[in-house]
């Protein structure tokens, strides 16, 4: 069974965002970035089933700018065993990014693919189910746990309600969520190892997809500012200020 | 269990200014050696902190044709300001008047982040091998004592010291040459300098503390390339310090206060006093309408020629300000690490290729201009210990009548961690409330560093005595760990009317100011867990 599990580079979640003063967007120049989090957690399972010998290749696959090469390479380096970036300037958009990997999948022929249940910068949710949907694949979304099958899988979906399991039939798209797994350290000899690994490079003007953006963004603004709290004295005063100043009760 | 070990010619310690020009000229003098650098940020650059106005001498050295390469160093400085404070007037005192080591007109205003970021991918295109994240934990021996080279830090271990289901043991990374470039007060340099008695017949090292914010201001108070340094209000004439404010590219302000650790007060907040220090009428009619985008602080060296440790060593070199090289009245260390850099990769490679002993770094350092600088420079801080006052009169005399050449070296008599008063005979000191504005507290300014540390990891700031902060310290000096850390690390707690001492080490911006000044010496600043701390960007 072979493995394909899409990364994306965003914004390290630890850097707190600045939107840029026109409004046109957020700040990214020297600004840290990293793996999306959740995509940790795909490349994590899908090296774990080939370690349990049910699987025979892992293949990281990145959209993005020439850098995004860092986040195929990280995923080389914690056990992907070849990389892939499709490169395309600017903001790729889910749909685009669904397209391209419909045509990868038809060139590497995957049994399996693996992404995070969304990126953490723009949050939209949305790859997993469009290629879901262009490949004509069964989804399981918000995986916590994955159970691999004969010809199938099990996976435990973290849903509104709590956990619901279900079986999809392989070839499936898992969107993987954060209680998945733990996501191991990168070893220096294996970051070593990594720079050796192969990462083919392939334009997304090559493979025939327009990645120009669909969604038109008016503006980018911060959320409102708290405003700061006050000590009360009393309970009475409490409740005098809740009822005759926030009118809340 | 024994670690994988890993064989280089040569180890850098930390990617720095001083270790990335260590590893450029290693490269470029000898291009088959095999150089790897290891940097316990998650990303070289994002724990470097510095004003910074920049001198290229280093750098003409290094890449004389960095201009070409699309380094980050773009803003001349085009104008300078020196100015006097007092509560509520600035008196602006003539450029002309000040010793040519305070006059900035061939320099360039520029972050340093940057710098080592372009510095790093230089290095790379040479063959270095660089690994963010693994900070060195340990130093490795040879048998006759020599250094070996240095272990990296386990990851996934719990607070208890069990290994977590992601454990990962550290590797061994062994050097013919182990170059030893952590920055001010690193923990590894730490211990060489006292296993090797490296600052034998040395003055204690000196050192201070240094804030940075950056901030977007108004167009109409942004004047790219201006250069403002403050002397004065809000500190007293006795406490050491001063503020910079450097206008850099895209109308964004580099402000910051450096505070001398030898203050004897332990009421003093060196972050109170940076944040009062933005409400006085010279600064905040700069920065008001403006946004504050960055924070973060870091301990510097000021202790310069006299405090100087030995840079050499069995196996190993000591360089940048691990050792000390920061020249304190140019207020700038980032040309003399990198030069001290250059020197130590000169020495490597006579001693790798020309068997020649390591101690001759300590003939190239005499003979190069870097030892020039530091000992024309020797006298200025010690003579600040008199007060701001006579301490700008000598310098006035020791610096633009003599040029440094004066027939005697003024000695620094204590180390930082002895200058505090019992805190019952000094003042206690009242900060207003921070405005949100143009002032703010600890919280919400750690906040703006990106800092973070995997949560479940053994604590990094280590008491050699877990009583002695609530037992000593807090009735003496009022455990002034409250205040001299700048991230609100360290807080006193009661629980059920009983003290307690508590360590946040999560919020730890890895500035080592407490493992420099607490009194009995009590805290060791170790190494979290790779790729922990701040995440800077252009500070």
């Amino acid at each position: 069974m072979k493995i394909l599990v899409a990364v994306k580079r965003v914004i390290d979640y630890n850097v707190q965002i600045r939107v840029k003063e026109d409004g046109s967007g957020i700040v990214t120049d020297n600004v840290k970035m990293s793996t999306n989090p959740p995509d940790d957690n795909a490349i994590e399972e899908a090296v774990k089933i080939k370690e349990a010998g049910k699987a025979t290749e892992v293949v990281a696959i990145s959209v993005g700018e020439e850098k995004a090469q860092e986040t195929v390479r990280k995923a080389l380096a914690v056990g992907a065993d070849r990389g892939i970036l499709v490169k395309a300037e600017g903001t790729v958009e889910p749909l685009a990014v669904s397209k391209i990997l419909q045509k990868i999948v038809e060139k590497e022929k995957p049994d399996l693919v693996f992404m995070g249940k969304q990126a953490i910068d723009d949050d939209c949710n949305q790859t997993g189910q469009m290629l879901a949907a262009l490949l004509n694949w069964p989804q399981a979304t918000f995986a916590s746990k994955i159970k691999v099958k004969e010809k199938s899988l099990e996976v435990t979906r973290e849903i509104d309600e709590g956990l619901e399991t279900i079986e999809v039939n392989v070839p499936a798209i898992v969107t993987c969520d954060l209680r998945l797994n733990e996501p191991r350290y990168a070893s220096l000899p294996n970051i070593m190892k990594a720079k050796k690994k192969q990462i083919e490079q392939i334009n997304a003007s090559d493979l025939g997809i327009d990645t120009k953006p669909r969604i038109d963004q008016i503006k980018v603004e911060e959320p409102p500012k708290r405003k700061a709290g006050i000590k009360v004295a009393s309970v009475e005063e409490l409740v005098q200020k809740l009822k005759n100043e926030a009118k809340v009760i | 269990m024994s670690k994988e070990t890993m064989e280089y010619d040569v180890v850098i310690v930390g990617g720095g200014p001083s270790g990335l020009s260590t590893a450029i000229k290693l490269k470029q003098l000898d291009s088959n050696l095999n150089v790897c650098l290891l940097e316990k940020a998650s990303e070289i650059g994002a724990h470097i902190l510095s004003g910074n106005v920049f001198e290229t001498r280093a750098l003409d050295e290094l890449i004389p044709n960095w201009k070409e390469l699309n380094s980050p160093i773009k803003t001349r400085v085009s104008k300078e300001k020196f100015l006097f404070l007092s509560k509520s007037k600035s008196f602006s005192w003539p450029t002309w008047l000040l010793p040519s080591v305070q006059q900035n007109h061939n320099n360039y205003i520029i972050s340093l982040a940057n710098l080592c970021r372009w510095l790093a991918e230089q290095a790379e295109k040479l063959g270095v091998e660089i690994f963010p994240g693994f900070p060195a934990s340990e130093i490795l021996y040879n048998e006759d004592g020599s250094v070996r080279g240095v272990a990296t830090q386990d990851m996934g271990i719990d607070k208890e010291g069990n290994k977590k289901e992601s454990f990962e043991p550290g590797i061994e990374l062994l050097g013919k040459v182990t170059v030893f470039a952590e920055g001010c007060r690193g923990h590894l340099g730490k211990q060489l300098i006292r296993k090797f008695e490296l600052d034998k017949g040395k003055d204690p090292q000196q050192y201070g503390i240094g804030f940075k914010e950056i901030w977007e201001i108004d167009e109409k108070n942004y004047e790219e390339g201006l250069v403002m340094h403050t002397a004065g209000w809000p500190l007293d004439n006795n406490t050491y310090g001063g503020s910079f404010m450097y206008h850099a590219e895209n109308k964004q302000v580099f402000l910051g206060y450096v505070i001398g650790l030898d203050y004897k007060n332990p009421h003093l907040s060196p972050f109170d006093e940076f944040q009062r220090f933005k409400t006085h009428p010279a600064i905040k009619k700069i920065i008001e309408g403006g946004k504050r985008i960055s924070y973060g602080a870091r301990a510097l060296i000021e202790g310069g020629y006299q405090s100087l440790p030995k840079m050499f060593m069995p196996g190993a070199l000591l360089i940048g300000c691990d050792a000390g090289t920061l020249n304190m009245p140019k207020i700038k260390g980032s040309h003399t690490a990198m030069k001290s850099g250059i020197i130590a990769a000169e020495t490597i490679n006579e001693h790798l290729n020309s068997q020649k002993e390591l101690s001759t770094f300590e003939e190239k350092f005499k003979n190069s201009w870097l030892y020039e600088e530091l000992f024309k420079a020797r006298n200025v801080k010690p003579s600040f210990s008199w007060g701001l006052i006579l301490g700008i009169i000598f310098t006035g005399i020791d610096q633009i009548l003599f040029r440094g050449k004066l027939p005697f070296t003024l000695k620094h008599k204590h180390a930082d961690h002895e200058t505090l008063k019992p805190a019952n005979e000094m003042p206690k000191i009242e900060y207003p409330k921070p405005d949100n504005i143009i002032t703010f507290d600890k919280t919400s300014s750690v906040y703006l560093t990106g800092t973070n540390h995997t949560d479940n990891q053994p604590v990094h700031l280590q008491l050699k005595d877990p009583n002695l902060p609530i037992s000593y310290t807090l009735d003496k000096f009022d455990e002034p760990a409250q205040r001299y850390c700048p991230a609100g690390v360290y807080e006193i707690q009661k629980e059920n009317n009983v003290n307690k001492f508590v360590i946040n080490s999560q919020n730890c911006i890895h500035c080592k100011t407490c493992d420099i000044k607490e009194p009995s010496q009590n805290i060791n600043w170790v190494t979290p867990e790779g790729g922990g701390g701040p995440k800077y960007g252009n500070m």
